[in-house]
């Protein structure tokens, strides 16, 4: 008995080794969608076995707390994960950074408070990380809450901004450093602890609020890192490695993510972070809008529509978030195999910044059947545009806009788009001539080979639909 | 103490290059399913957050606040693999 109570702390930390292979595992085979289910199983089994041996630590004298709290976390995983919608899975996959964080942060501090009520000084290495626990952990759970506000709509998304801004952010990281350092000196005291956890948690609300809308997926991706690197700093904490080579592995994966959705809106992450700051917004919108009146327009009717599409060779479709806005997803879906039985070659063309954050079209698009063989990336299906007889743009815009080739002066110069304009024929399915959300006007419209089909998505789509059937 | 410090900042560093190793690899269609299972597995502090909730003998505030970490982690946890599941198997060829 005695032998098998010694060798408890290695089997859990054999367990841990186990869990952390599966977790690597795991993401590995998220690499490709036939396997990334498994992967899923995997890494989530992994997480499973990491639980059950921690709960075979000696240091954990009673279970009740523990098990009331995994019941009543696990009720509410199970009814959000089975509920939310798929166009919101931006603010879920936000709303759970945000637990995440929180929860780091409330090891940290409990940790704390058990070493400073337990031991006879608390060594300053476990107080530095504690530190980091709290910043980390606070400021990922209140900037995830407003994020998740602004993509729901409930917080503006245009940038808020006050005066003194910077000042007061500056402000709040040397109010949280001071406090820290008192907390160094003196770790009994419970002053500086509640000034670190306001000062981090304000912190993450301002960083948040003055980032606009449409640069939320940027962030979104950045507190999953930030969410990664809590769970770390918790670990350093509890000195666990189970914990910190976890959130290493996450907070990688954001990063990672961070950087694809700069690369795929042209913009740096200090601009995303900073922009509202530097008032960079300096493309006056009204200008290249104004000279729109005096150019032509070519608009259709579905069933000349519905005509071309039928008698194209291939079709390349281009869904935009307002597609997916319309819940269009579906009549897409319906249209393309009509036109697949036709014999059309059709393909879909997914920008990366398609939908609200990365992959976001995807699934979208899954979740209405289309096989993900038919979604090809931009780089993959660019080089296809000359050789497409007719592309057809659903609530897509500024993607598609060749203005960010050429136009120096407009605010998308030089983002990446999909080249539709380089297509045969380019039907664009629009209420109107409106702006996109970088609020300029988009010269594809106003091309030779273009033309409009007014209306809205799911309408022109089930118009397009029984037109095909007719044909 | 100072040495398992150290040896603890090996295995993140390390641990952080295999991240971007195997994640650089993931194609842009699995990205959001890539970011809420990794979002769950980030939800791993809800060891740390069991190991305080459960030291019995501590102070209650500990205890109150490893308990609502664990239900915060929980939440995260299983919200994430299973929401995670739900997109993945949508994804047919």
């Amino acid at each position: 008995m005695n032998d098998l109570t010694a060798l408890l702390p290695t089997g859990i930390q054999i367990g841990y080794l186990i869990a952390a292979s599966l977790f690597i595992l795991g993401l590995k085979k998220l690499g490709s969608p036939a396997t990334a289910r498994n992967g899923n199983v995997l890494s989530a089994s992994g997480m499973l076995l990491a639980v059950v041996v921690t709960l075979l630590d000696q240091q954990i004298l009673n279970y009740q707390w523990i098990l009331m709290g995994v019941a009543i976390g696990s009720v509410i995983g199970v009814i959000i994960a089975k509920t939310v919608a798929m166009t919101a899975m931006p603010q879920m996959v936000g709303f759970l950074n945000g637990l995440g964080g929180a929860a780091s942060a409330l090891v940290a501090m409990g940790e704390f408070w058990r070493l400073v009520h337990g031991e006879a000084t608390v060594p300053l290495d476990a107080t530095i990380t504690v530190i980091l626990g709290i910043f980390i952990g606070g400021a990922t759970l209140t900037g995830s809450l407003v994020a998740v506000g602004k993509l729901q709509g409930v917080i503006s998304g245009k940038p808020v901004t006050f005066p003194l801004q910077q000042p007061v952010n500056i402000a709040l990281i040397i109010g949280f450093i001071v406090s820290s350092g008192f907390l160094i000196a003196s770790p009994s005291s419970q002053i500086p602890l509640f000034v670190m956890i306001g000062t981090a948690t304000v912190f993450g609300i301002l960083f948040v609020l003055p980032i606009g809308g449409g640069d939320m997926p940027v962030v979104i991706s950045l507190l999953n890192s930030l969410s990664g690197l809590a769970a770390s700093a918790a670990g350093f904490v509890v000195m666990n490695n189970m914990l910190i080579i976890a959130g290493a592995l996450v907070g990688a994966s954001g990063l990672i993510l961070t950087e694809i959705m700069c690369k795929g809106m042209n913009r740096s992450l200090v601009s995303v972070l900073f922009g509202a700051f530097g008032g960079g917004e300096s493309g006056a919108p009204g200008a290249s809008g104004s000279d729109a009146a005096d150019k032509v327009v070519r608009s259709i009717g579905s069933e000349e529509a519905a005509m071309m599409l039928r008698y194209a060779r291939s079709v390349v479709i281009v869904p935009g978030y307002g597609m997916a806005v319309a819940q269009a997803q579906q009549a897409i879906q319906e249209l393309v195999v009509l036109l697949e039985q036709g014999g059309v070659d059709v393909r879909y063309a997914i920008h990366p910044v398609a939908g609200r954050m990365p992959g976001h079209m995807n699934v979208l698009l899954a979740e209405a059947n289309v096989p993900y063989t038919q979604l090809y990336d931009m780089d993959e299906i660019n080089p296809q545009f000359e050789q497409t007889d007719v592309a057809l743009v659903v609530g897509a815009n500024d993607v598609v806009n060749p203005g960010a080739r050429h136009d120096a002066g407009s605010p998308i110069y030089g983002m990446p788009i999909l080249e539709v304009d380089k297509a045969k024929n380019t039907i664009v399915i629009k209420r109107s001539l409106g702006t996109g959300f970088s609020g300029i006007q988009n010269e594809l419209f106003f091309k030779d080979n273009t033309t409009m089909l007014f209306g809205s998505a799911k309408e022109m789509l089930g118009e397009l639909v029984s037109e095909v059937k007719q044909l | 103490m100072e040495t398992t410090l150290i040896a603890s900042l090996f295995v993140f560093v390390l641990a952080a290059f295999v991240g971007f190793e195997v994640i650089n690899k993931v194609p842009p269609t699995l990205h959001t399913p890539l970011m809420s299972g990794a979002n769950a597995i980030s939800g791993i502090t809800v060891i740390g957050a069991v190991l305080i909730a459960g030291a019995g003998g501590s102070s209650t505030v500990t205890t109150i606040l490893g308990f609502i970490a664990v239900i915060l982690a929980t939440v995260n946890v299983v919200g994430g693999f299973l929401v995670t599941d739900r997109m993945l198997q949508m994804f047919k060829k």
